[in-house]
């Protein structure tokens, strides 16, 4: 269909041209100011809500996590993290096994040291309980996870279990979420297809998925969790 | 969807007479205006934000064509192919070929405007493809073969007691004495029979709230998990988004993501924005293989540069529906065909012509709610007017609206005239209206007293009540 591409192009071109008043244009690109933009992807007004120190930075983001219904726990390093998952599990009588994402392997958290807990890794099937991951980030202005895809972070995973765990470290906790932009531009960069920085998919996560579909009731747990737990680690 | 716009003056009729409607509608009006004031309260930057998200868009608009070529672009070295479709047409067709192509024979869908625009539903199924949607409103409004009547709450008229029976009748296969009364009842049971539609859907079609230049991504928003659900676990994820849905790059997604969920739900953030970009990577356990954007122009090449140009700036968040005294009144199903409220009475026009959606713009007081909460400050009750105008201009106003508006400009023209006119008719409806403050009945005007009342007049003209001495803001000597 590239009748219909060039035909749509031709149009809008038209159109635009038209509200130039081309007559008087020459040579010159009417597109800099656009070309300049995407070069520069400079921010736009961010909220001075985020704009905190580190210790403020961590306190509002889980404020505002639970205020949208997450629950969060924080501890001192990796090596509590099975703990604190253990515990959660057991005060919301689930089951003591986990699907988790490969990027929080055993290799990085002990997680059948010093807990009864049953663990596997890969992506969701629909068939587990819980389940966990990994965020790149947290962005404390609105208490949101950035969950990047990945082999290490399979997507479904923050979607299929009814409760999901989500691994976060509070240096990794910004104040807003154009900070988060501007550090996957810099780690990421070349890494990705096409030699972008954008991984398959982005995740912004605030709080477990709802719906107020039906006269406008407010429920938890739509598609996706009905439970989201952050544990963050302080390190 | 076939439009019955035209019969928009029946359609408000039945709806003001429809009493569960009405109960739904004043649930609506008492929810989403306080909690957008209550987000917007919540954020001091909130109304710069609006300006700079409209400037965004605005900019977008100015050059169009350049930031459809670099999306593309960009789509493509990810791995993605864009499909460019001048009609919905094309658009059914384009996308009936990738179903076909990836041997689907069941497609989930989460919630899409352009996908209501094409009928792509109705498409699918004649072609012996079954669309499945996931988001929960729009999953009801399917099984009871209905359009959404409203933007962001597709089944916002109906009452839990209709979404039961509803349920009853089209889930046949379970027990039928199960309770159904609550709202989480409904829920836990439409969950379940979703769920195994997702993990058996060939292909996962999907809208966009907005193409990203930069990147190559579409941005998802959902607060139910549902588009996630349908990108991520079939072999195929279609995206489809008309030409106006593009932003320069990420920060600038993100400017327009702060007004989007407080404009419409009155939520801080949405639980779910997802920026998909390309297909999944070679080394990824989940995603899709191939990922399909569908490019739809359908009428927004011919808006841009000209009298609706502004309405191209619409982020689809519907508050000018919830603030609507119209759209509070009759809700939805009224306007006739996928857009309502206030944004749609400027759009429909627009994509199916004034012929056939004439009523619509007609369908206002025009009391500039809509363009206050507006995230993007579209000004609809200018395009409003123009509709009006452009019409007048036809000879399509009825002759009898149309002999008296010449009469009201004839005499409002002339002060002189509209004062001796006016004078009288003000006291004596002052007088006759004094005890009970308005009129429930009037002579000759009983179709416009049907559903309201006609304040009566206190303390005289404006003119004469300036003379007096009387200014905005005192009260009465």
């Amino acid at each position: 269909m590239s009748d219909a591409r060039s035909e749509i192009l031709g149009a809008v071109r038209d159109a635009i041209a038209k509200s130039h008043g081309s007559a008087a244009g020459g040579p010159t690109d009417i597109h800099a100011d656009a070309r300049s933009r995407l070069a520069d992807h400079a921010a736009n007004l961010i909220p001075a809500r985020g704009r905190l120190g580190r210790k403020a930075r961590v306190d509002l983001f889980i404020r505002e996590a639970e205020r949208v219904n997450a629950t969060v726990a924080r501890v001192s390093s990796t090596s509590g993290v099975p703990r604190e998952v253990a515990r959660f599990l057991a005060k919301n009588n689930l089951p003591m096994s986990l699907k988790i994402a490969p990027e929080t392997s055993e290799d990085t958290i002990p997680w059948t040291e010093q807990t009864l807990l049953k663990v596997e890794e890969g992506r969701a099937d629909g068939t587990e309980h819980a389940s966990v991951s990994h965020a790149f980030a947290g962005v404390a202005e609105t208490g949101t996870l950035v969950v990047l895809s990945g082999p290490g972070n399979p997507t479904t995973l923050n979607f299929l279990p009814p409760t999901h765990i989500c691994v976060v470290a509070a240096p990794e906790i910004a104040g807003d979420y154009e900070e988060v932009w501007s550090r996957l531009r810099s780690e990421k960069a070349g890494e990705e297809t096409g030699g972008g920085f954008m991984p398959r998919t982005v995740n912004w996560i605030t709080g477990p998925s709802r719906t107020a579909d039906i006269e406008q009731t407010l429920l938890l747990g739509a598609h996706g969790p009905q439970r989201l737990h952050i544990v963050i680690v302080d390190e | 969807m076939k439009s019955t716009a035209a019969n928009f003056e029946d359609n408000a009729e039945k709806a003001l007479a429809d009493d569960k409607l009405k109960a739904a509608l004043s649930k609506l009006s008492e929810g989403f205006p306080a909690k957008r004031r209550e987000a917007a309260d919540r954020l001091p930057e909130f109304e710069s934000l609006r300006d700079q998200a409209r400037d965004i868009k605005s900019h977008v608009l100015a050059n169009l064509d350049f930031y459809l070529e670099q999306f593309e672009a960009r789509v493509v070295e990810s791995g993605g192919t864009v499909h460019w479709c001048r009609t919905a047409a094309e658009a059914r067709t384009t996308i009936l070929r990738i179903c076909r192509n990836a041997g689907a024979k069941t497609v989930t869908k989460s919630k899409s405007m352009i996908g209501e625009e094409i009928a792509i539903n109705e498409h699918l199924e004649h072609h012996g493809v079954e669309p499945v949607e996931t988001d929960l409103g729009e999953y009801i409004i399917q099984l009871r073969h209905e359009p959404p009547s409203h933007i962001i709450a597709p089944a916002i008229h109906l009452s839990k007691e209709q979404v039961a029976d509803t349920f009853r009748k089209s889930h046949p296969h379970l027990a039928p004495e199960r309770a159904l009364e609550e709202p989480r009842a409904l829920l836990e049971e439409a969950r379940s029979e979703l769920r195994q539609k997702f993990l058996a859907a060939d292909v996962g079609l999907t809208g966009a709230n907005m193409l990203i230049a930069e990147t190559g991504s579409i941005a998802l928003v959902t607060n139910e998990g549902n588009a996630d659900l349908t990108y991520s676990l079939p072999k195929t994820h279609i995206a489809i988004a008309s030409l106006e849905k593009i932003v320069p790059t990420l920060e600038d997604a993100t400017t327009i993501l702060r007004v989007l969920a407080r404009s419409a739900t009155g939520q801080d953030m949405s639980v779910y924005n997802t920026f998909c970009t390309g297909p999944k990577r070679a080394q990824d356990l989940d995603g899709p293989e191939d990922f399909h954007i569908v490019l739809l122009d359908n009428g927004r090449s011919k808006m841009l540069g000209g009298e609706f140009h502004d309405m191209l700036r619409c982020i689809r968040c519907g508050a000018c529906l919830n603030h609507c005294p119209v759209y509070k009144s009759i809700g939805g199903h009224a306007y006739g065909w996928v857009y309502s409220g206030p944004m749609g009475a400027v759009l429909i026009p627009n994509l199916i012509g004034l012929d056939e959606a004439g009523h619509l713009p007609n369908a206002s007081t025009l009391c500039g709610k809509c363009e206050d909460v507006c995230p993007m400050r579209i000004p609809l009750p200018r395009m409003l007017r123009s509709w009006r105008t452009q019409q007048f201009e036809a000879g399509k106003t009825a002759p009898l609206s149309r002999s008296l508006l010449r009469a009201w400009a004839f005499v409002t023209a002339r002060p002189w005239l509209y004062r001796i006119m006016v004078a009288p008719a003000v006291s004596a409806l002052a007088a006759l209206g004094r005890k009970g403050g308005r009129f429930r009945r009037l002579p000759l005007a009983g179709g416009w007293t049907k559903h309201r009342d006609l304040p009566a007049p206190e303390g005289g003209t404006f003119v004469s009540r300036w003379n007096r001495g009387e200014r905005p803001g005192e009260k009465k000597p």
